[in-house]
């Protein structure tokens, strides 16, 4: 599949920002954050600008952006109306614990659980999001559960370290996020290397003599295509550089969006002062490089069955 | 709503497509690109058509396939285009409800004025039947001509898809293939007409008939009869034979 950059923007810095959401979400209700204005303006500017810029990049690739709001009633159908639908209501518990934090302080009682709730939806709100790649079967790399668990880990995992590194900023005690952060790091990259061997070991789908039907004539391979040049359906669904160096881009994806991450966050931790602060952002800077190499494949490695007319045997 | 069809009209219209007779001359394509980019989703945008890499939406196109090895290999054109399938995730993945199943025959269409070109119903079709108009900004694809199929300014010779219309060799059927008596139902359970890609589980609503066997055992292609001698020895054409051919005549 073609890997448009809107989409890979999108769906990494949402992921941030629902997983920061979170985890903040989830500390505030369990009472283990202070009231500290600047902390709730930070941690949760910082999450809700990932996730508002996300997804304003994500009607980047729309042909008509400004029929956008279009896109949330097809709820009942649809998990990218779904998506959209949670992600617009996630802002409202959000906005609720962001203004009683800043301006008033105030983070217990009923804010407790607008945090709760905040986590919640943001769990739901990446969930979804996976469950759109996971829904189209004409894909068999997305078409399986593990799409939607690893979008939920990997969203999980960089919200965890990202909120690592604002505790540091904010001098707070990190040794419960450092274990989650490792933890996490750790089952993500086993998730993301799981996904990877499934795929390269995945038993065919389709081929070209169940795209025809002629299989009961021997093997079926195009002799001519329909167009002189490349259609609508090649450059979307025909991408193929990443294949090419796809060994290479795993080994960058499992360096700079795992081992190194682990390596710094576990720094960080028998750091202290400037340098635990630089060596848990660097953390989470370095991860967003590998995440977004991860994302890129997970679109451009993903072959479309389409692609049995065009060529190709087996998918 | 791109909720399927709750209670779905029996009827379904659809196509059946000859591979037996198929000679992959085009005319289907070009005569639904023509027909449709004055029609429904009027304009079928190309882009750079005179250049060097033209590109455009077409809602049909036809490959050619081989299929099998030496004397039994075959040579198969394959046009490809909406399949209008009963469980269409193309229907169902679009979040704006421009993308629908029509509930009184099955047709599925595309609201251009609701469609905000995310492209993910041209994700979920395994058959690539959808297009985008980069130009327009929206998704695109095959409508069964129903600007034609229910069209009372026209003849009723003429009430059937472009590309059925306008096939030389009668390779195409228009028809409800929700009623088995239908001409195009029959069609299939003589022909043994099949689904492309059953494996996707969505069950397409147009059939496709597969190349008849071949009649000779070995394969072999063999013209029908030779042509008649012509230097017969005796009898009357013989005789005449002889006395046309002068000493220079080719024999």
């Amino acid at each position: 599949m073609n890997p448009a950059y809107s989409v890979i923007f999108f769906t990494t810095a949402s992921g941030l920002g629902y997983g920061l959401l979170a985890f903040i979400g989830v500390f505030v209700s369990l009472g283990l954050l202070p009231a500290d204005r600047w902390l709730g303006l930070w941690g949760l500017g910082v999450a809700l600008a990932a996730i508002t810029f996300g997804l304003l990049a994500s009607t980047f690739h729309l042909g008509h952006p400004e029929r956008a709001w279009r896109a949330v009633t097809q709820w009942r159908s649809s998990w990218l109306a779904r998506e959209g639908v949670v992600a617009l209501l996630t802002y409202v518990p959000a906005a609720v614990l962001g203004i009683s934090w800043v301006f008033f302080e105030q983070i217990s009682g009923g804010i407790a659980l607008a945090a709760l709730l905040v986590a919640v939806t943001s769990t739901i709100t990446v969930y979804c999001t996976g469950m759109i790649y996971a829904s189209i079967k004409a894909i068999p790399a997305w078409h399986q559960t593990a799409v939607p668990v690893n979008y939920v880990l990997l969203a999980a995992m960089t919200g965890a370290v990202w909120f690592l590194a604002l505790l540091h900023i904010f001098d707070l005690p990190t040794v419960p996020v450092t274990v989650i952060a490792v933890v996490l790091l750790v089952f993500g990259l086993a998730a993301k290397m799981n996904y990877w061997r499934q795929n390269d070991d995945a038993p065919v789908t389709s081929t070209s003599g169940t795209a025809t039907g002629l299989s009961e004539l021997g093997d079926v391979r195009l002799l001519e295509t329909p167009n002189t040049s490349a259609n609508y359906l090649n450059k979307e669904m025909g991408f193929k550089v990443a294949r090419k160096h796809a060994v290479k881009l795993r080994r960058i994806a499992i360096a700079t969006g795992f081992v190194v991450p682990i390596i710094f966050v576990i720094l960080a931790a028998l750091a202290s002062g400037i340098s635990a602060v630089f060596f848990s952002l660097f953390a989470a800077i370095i991860m967003m490089i590998g995440i977004v190499t991860e994302r890129w494949l997970f679109f451009a490695e993903a072959r479309h069955v389409v692609n049995l007319y065009y060529g190709e045997t087996t998918i | 709503m791109t909720s399927l069809p709750a209670n779905p009209s029996p009827t379904k219209l659809g196509l059946v497509v000859d591979l037996d007779i198929c000679v992959g001359c085009h005319a289907c394509a070009v005569n639904c690109k023509e027909w449709n980019t004055g029609g429904y989703h009027a304009p079928l945008t190309d882009t750079n058509p005179d250049g060097t890499d033209p590109s455009g939406v077409w809602f049909n196109r036809v490959h050619a396939f081989e299929a099998g090895e030496g004397k039994a290999g075959r040579t198969v054109h394959f046009p490809r285009s909406c399949l209008h399938c009963e469980d269409a995730p193309c229907v169902t993945v679009c979040p704006t409800g421009a993308s629908y199943k029509r509930d009184e025959d099955g047709i599925v269409l595309i609201d251009e004025s609701m469609c905000i070109g995310c492209k993910l119903c041209s994700w979920s079709c395994p058959y690539g039947a959808r297009e985008y108009d980069a130009d327009v900004g929206v998704m695109k694809k095959c409508t069964l001509c129903i600007d034609r199929i229910y069209n009372e300014n026209m003849e009723i010779v003429d009430r059937v898809p472009a590309c059925v219309a306008t096939c030389p060799a009668g390779a195409r059927h228009f028809g409800d293939l929700g009623d088995p008596a239908s001409d195009v139902s029959r069609l299939v359970v003589d022909r043994d007409g099949y689904d492309l890609m059953p494996e996707m589980e969505i069950r397409p609503t147009n059939k496709y008939l597969p190349p008849r066997p071949r009649r000779d055992e070995d394969g072999a292609i063999t013209a029908a009869t030779s042509m008649e001698d012509a230097s017969p020895e005796g009898g009357f054409l013989g005789w005449v034979d002889k006395l046309l051919s002068g000493a220079g005549d080719v024999k």
